[in-house]
């Protein structure tokens, strides 16, 4: 029978089905963070559980670290505990860690990629909602609760019931200046905060093949948005060029095995999915979102929606976003004067995001009363973006440049907008007050982003650049 | 995990879609290790900008003070999968949520803390929400596991479904990592067969070092 590849990656993880009727399913690789991890050592050792696989296990400091160049565990002072923690507990169970200092230090979805610890095919696991960001190299990810991964340390499998399956088919080419996040933000909007709930979405579709290997995790790392349990793109070449050569994918002769099982990682032809859905890329302009959830999502140019016009059951809802956004109905984004320019994050953090936006930044200024700031994925990154000069891009233009970490996402370090601040933003939440109290968050894609801090307000970065020959 | 079998409780309605974590449980209230987690439940909408208590918002209200089960809408959890959003609920004595629906990490994390979580279908949940309302926390309802009731003031039981293998685990408070360690022969069993058709899958070393 055709199978779908979500199925594939399932049925060669499946170690056991519990009694409870919960499938087992075996973790490649758990990559853990110190917002959360440390409850789960103290949980592991509350009842004299070891950790059972550190070799397969990795720590990284993100939610909670500075980003002022030369931090420490003390510079934001509410993150010292969780730090220390993180450290002491990673050190008393064998895992290693990528702490605040470490050459390699960064955002968990950002670092385990590029370092190749995730490889295609294979299962992963983080205590954090964006864990399928890693789908972009076709590895099957699952968000976790604190209990969740106490248990995936304990037994390296989770306890799971069987998702359902989506394909979801980007067709078309993408305009200029427009990107993966622009589409995954249509898709979101197109199906709704919780269109994928139950499911594992698998992208596929012209469009998908087209993008490169970060742009598929932008895609696959929005997955969550919808609701989806997980969200991935089957690999291709570009995939395994992208992973040979990283430290801790395999080397030499194992490398050619594995290029040979991944080279035959993909869905079935025939194979059934319990949903479809088809977007039609060409034409699609830069999007941003005007409300307070991910699905309120407008084209540059588009206009607010009129409450009184909208479908009853959405109406309470748009009202009361409206409100929190300080948008009268029928307001033209475009124009919108912006306080704030956050560029980073989990879902935009990576060098070719930073590249895209240094290539509208180049040579012009941030404008007057805004605050804009970038926040690489990784040391890793900041370092590749500082051998490109990209960062005296950014600081010349008035960019402040931070030290990798979570920052602005979900302000666990301290970075946060001041109340009634319009942010522009490349996260992936535009929840009230997630980026500081009653800070207005619009999300969009890092060149969107660059062109509203330039510009002063929300901008179609299509006007600011010439058209690409 | 403190085995669930009844619980009985004010019901509180907070009728609204889409209620995500950042709500339940705001980053910025856990800035240490152990924060109080009863007071993070909820703590922007429970305050008015002056810092003072909201007397608006439903966990505010006197009747609600005390509450013990939750009565909301659908995709209920989304967002964040901090369990600190789970947390609060208990450390509220919030043992049971009633929604339309829930989002799959936040439901995981309830099962894992013997918190019911209840997904009511139409024209129940909108008849039990009409109910609740009504009620307004006069007097408290029962939720009893074992038999999948809610019976209360002002109506007639009301039956639930929970998928039995969810139920089990909640009766018997379970251990979840004891229940998986009864397959720690497969696990192994598993880990050797992999080793051996997929051997970059069981080892992730440092080429470098």
């Amino acid at each position: 029978m055709p199978t779908t590849l979500f199925d594939k990656i399932w049925d060669a993880h499946l170690v056991a089905r519990r009694a409870d009727g919960r499938d087992l399913v075996y973790i490649d690789r758990h990559v853990l963070h110190e917002l959360h991890a440390p409850h789960a050592f103290e949980q592991l050792e509350k009842q004299n559980r070891p950790v059972r696989r550190p070799d397969l296990t990795f720590s990284m400091q993100d939610h909670t670290v500075a980003t002022k160049p030369g931090r420490d565990d003390g510079t934001n002072p509410s993150g010292t505990a969780f730090l220390k923690a993180m450290r002491e507990g990673s050190r008393r169970n064998g895992i290693r860690l990528f702490d605040i200092d470490d050459p390699e230090q960064g955002i968990s979805h950002v670092v385990a990629p590029e370092l190749g610890m995730v490889l295609p095919g294979a299962t992963h696991a983080v205590p954090d909602s964006h864990a399928s960001t890693v789908g972009g190299l076709g590895a099957l990810a699952f968000g976790c609760g604190t209990t969740e991964l106490a248990h995936i340390l304990a037994t390296q499998v989770m306890a799971l019931r069987r998702p359902k399956r989506m394909l979801i088919r980007l067709e078309g080419r993408l305009g200029p200046y427009v990107t993966a996040k622009d589409v995954a933000l249509r898709i979101i909007a197109e199906l709704g905060v919780a269109g994928a709930r139950g499911h594992v979405v698998e992208y596929a579709g012209d469009a998908v093949r087209a993008m490169p290997i970060e742009s598929r995790m932008t895609l696959c790392n929005l997955n969550i948005e919808m609701g989806g349990r997980s969200g991935f793109v089957a690999p291709d070449d570009s995939t395994l060029s992208w992973i040979a050569g990283r430290p801790f994918a395999p080397q030499g002769p194992m490398w050619d095995r594995a290029l040979a099982h991944w080279r035959m990682l993909k869905s079935d032809d025939g194979a059934v999915f319990d949903r479809e859905h088809v977007l039609d890329c060409s034409g699609l302009e830069p999007q941003i979102t005007w409300g307070t959830d991910p699905s309120q999502v407008l084209g540059i140019s588009g206009r607010v929606p009129d409450p009184s016009a909208v479908d009853p059951s959405r109406r309470a809802a748009t009202e009361s976003a409206l409100a929190y956004m300080g948008l009268a109905p029928g307001t033209t984004l475009a124009g919108l004067p912006v306080d704030r320019v956050f560029i980073g994050s989990c879902t935009n953090s990576r060098l070719p995001d930073l590249q895209a936006a240094a290539d509208v930044v180049r040579g012009r200024q941030v404008a007057a009363g805004v605050l804009a700031m970038v926040v690489p994925g990784s040391t890793s990154v900041k370092r590749a973006a500082e051998a490109a000069g990209l960062d005296r891009v950014f600081r010349d233009a008035g960019f402040f440049w931070g030290e990798s970490g979570c920052s602005m996402c979900a302000g666990g370090n301290g970075d946060r907008g001041e109340p009634g601040e319009r942010c522009v933003s490349t996260t992936n939440r535009n929840f009230e007050h997630r980026q500081g109290a009653k800070v207005r968050t619009h999300l969009v894609s890092p060149a969107t982003a660059a062109a509203s801090a330039l510009a002063g307000h929300i901008a179609d970065v299509r006007h600011v650049m010439p058209r690409p020959a | 995990m403190q085995p669930f079998t009844r619980h009985t409780g004010i019901a509180v309605p907070l009728i609204k879609d889409d209620i995500n974590t950042d709500q339940i449980a705001p980053v910025q209230s856990m800035r240490q290790l152990k924060p109080d987690y009863r007071a993070l439940l909820f703590t922007r909408a429970r305050r008015r900008d002056d810092g003072s208590e909201d007397p608006d918002f439903v966990l505010n209200k006197p009747q609600f003070k005390e509450p013990g089960i939750l009565v909301t809408g659908h995709n209920f959890g989304a967002g964040s999968s901090r369990e600190a959003a789970v947390w609060g609920m208990l450390a509220n004595n919030i043992r049971v949520i009633v929604a339309r629906s829930f989002a799959d990490i936040y439901r995981e994390n309830c099962l894992q803390n013997g918190l019911l979580p209840i997904v009511l279908a139409m024209p129940e949940a909108a008849a039990f929400e009409q109910r609740v309302v009504a009620v307004n926390g006069a007097a408290p309802f029962t939720v009893d596991l074992e038999s999948q009731r809610i019976t209360g003031p002002a109506g007639t039981d009301i039956a639930f479904d929970l998928p039995a293998a969810d139920r089990m685990r909640l009766l018997e408070g379970l251990d979840d990592i004891g229940l998986t360690l009864k397959h720690a022969d497969e696990i192994v069993n598993w880990e050797r067969r992999i080793a051996a058709d997929q051997p970059w899958l069981q080892t992730a070393a440092d080429s470098r070092s």
